[in-house]
């Protein structure tokens, strides 16, 4: 099981919980194993075509998944995929 | 045994003395001309007020430190003093002792090139205050002396007296920041007071840069503060930004930010961006051409539905003190050039678990904004992004 943290955004759709354990041999596997656990992540992940959406960014430990193989990046169980929208509070 | 005046008469009439106008004639341009010109006078005398150009070697000093300061001997050396006296001597030294063929004295020293009209150079310096104020400063060898009169120089825009802005604020005034901007249009309300901690109970109901400037004023009145009681939008944000050296980011909606580091990235301006939200912060420097840009990060903004700094949201009071004061470290370490800033990595941290997360940003090859050169950003695109009208109305 890889570990997904979850932006406080998407705390919501996840009962409160900061972090999901999730299976999966790579990241798109283990977003959908998140989005079957949790239904109300999925249409704030993935598009209508089944990419994920460009207004989130999603990291395999440090690096952002666009920059390797997109979902097809390969996750082993010690790692951790941090999802991750924008945030513009300041005040 | 002649007097000490008699000497100096002698030393004088055994050497060649040269007029301040010859000197200044010579080396006025800039260049030496073949030409070393020393202060031969006390430490505390040069610091005050000096020749351009000029190395100082004192005269109790002179034969151990004039190899330093001119090791060809056959070199013209010029030397001066407060008034020609010490600097006679010391060129009758250089001749008789040294070896030196073309030591020559300036008649009158500095009084008379003074008196002439001609330019001294005074080093810059901190005042007594300063030097107490910014001590603990002066002492990190990262910073320094050089490092203080950085930040003394250092103009920095805030946008935003709220959260985020209030500790930063803070924290640049006491650091000694030469200018804060602070851009603001908004009222203090004993709702902020929970967090931002630059307003007090007895400025509610004033302007937050008013009130902010007072705070920062009692703290540092060094500081020149430059009020913007508006809303940064499309018609004025060049013209604010514009002469700033850094932007500190504290805004709470995406089409400010996209508008914001268009324009930066268009006036190569860095900025030291933060949000917080709940027990949550972001923070990353975008610096236009050396790292990515909010928009190589955010290529696009969340929809309204989860773009919460839309509405009213709960926000730890103490969250935008570790993020703000965050941001004002990496603004004290971009104008020192202390240790690495934030540029193309993003750092999360997450209060309730009290964890760090360090992620890579890379600049995107494809930026609509900075992949180009700045100078062909149109005002028409600054702050636009894809579904731009549908997203402001649906966030109200």
């Amino acid at each position: 099981m890889s570990t997904i943290k979850i932006p406080p955004v998407l705390r919501a759709s996840t009962g409160g919980e900061r972090e999901v354990a999730a299976d999966g041999s790579n990241v798109g596997e283990v977003l959908r194993a998140l989005a079957s656990s949790h239904p109300a992540t999925e249409a704030q992940l993935f598009g209508d075509d089944g990419t994920l959406n460009r207004y989130v960014n999603v990291y395999l430990n440090d690096e952002d998944v666009r920059v390797l193989d997109g979902l097809d990046t390969a996750v082993k169980d010690s790692d951790t995929l941090v999802i991750l929208p924008a945030m513009a509070g300041g005040r | 045994m002649s007097s000490g005046a008699e000497l100096i008469r002698k030393a004088k009439e055994q050497i060649t003395e040269v007029d301040p106008r010859e000197v200044h004639d010579l080396l006025g341009n800039g260049h030496r001309n073949g030409t070393v010109l020393v202060d031969v006078r006390e430490q505390n005398e040069f610091e005050e007020a000096h020749l351009p150009g000029a190395v100082h070697v004192p005269r109790g000093h002179l034969e151990q430190r004039i190899e330093g300061a001119a090791p060809d001997r056959s070199e013209r050396v010029i030397l001066y003093c407060a008034s020609g006296n010490r600097s006679a001597l010391a060129a009758k030294t250089l001749i008789d002792e040294l070896g030196y063929q073309q030591a020559e004295s300036m008649t009158g020293g500095i009084a008379l090139w003074k008196d002439r009209g001609f330019d001294v150079e005074v080093p810059r310096r901190l005042t007594p205050e300063q030097r107490e104020r910014y001590s603990r400063h002066i002492l990190v060898p990262e910073i320094g002396l050089e490092g203080q009169l950085k930040l003394l120089d250092a103009k920095v825009l805030l946008l935003g007296a709220g959260g985020l802005g209030a500790p930063t604020a803070f924290y640049l005034a006491a650091a000694g920041v030469g200018t804060l901007g602070i851009v603001d249009d908004d009222v203090v309300d004993l709702s902020n007071l929970q967090r931002q901690i630059i307003h007090s109970v007895s400025r509610i109901g004033e302007s937050k840069v008013d009130s902010a400037e007072q705070a920062i004023h009692e703290l540092n009145p060094g500081v020149e503060v430059k009020k913007y009681k508006t809303r940064i939008d499309a018609s004025n944000i060049m013209e604010i930004i514009e002469g700033y050296d850094i932007v500190v980011d504290g805004v709470d909606n995406f089409p400010t930010r996209y508008l914001l580091n268009d324009a930066t990235v268009r006036l190569k301006i860095p900025v030291v961006s933060a949000s917080i939200l709940g027990f949550d912060g972001q923070l990353s420097v975008f610096a236009p051409y050396e790292g990515p840009c909010y928009r190589c990060l955010y290529p696009t903004p969340p929809p309204a539905e989860l773009a919460p700094s839309c509405g009213a949201n709960g926000v730890l009071g103490a969250l935008p003190g570790i993020m703000g004061v965050l941001q004002a470290i990496e603004v004290v370490k971009l104008i020192t050039g202390a240790g690495e800033p934030l540029i193309g990595r993003l750092l999360l941290y997450e209060a309730l678990s009290t964890s760090f997360t360090d992620l890579k940003v890379r600049r995107d090859p494809e930026c609509p904004i900075c992949s180009r050169d700045p100078d062909s950003i149109s005002d028409d695109e600054m702050g636009v992004f894809p579904d731009y009208e549908q997203f402001c109305a649906a966030a109200g």
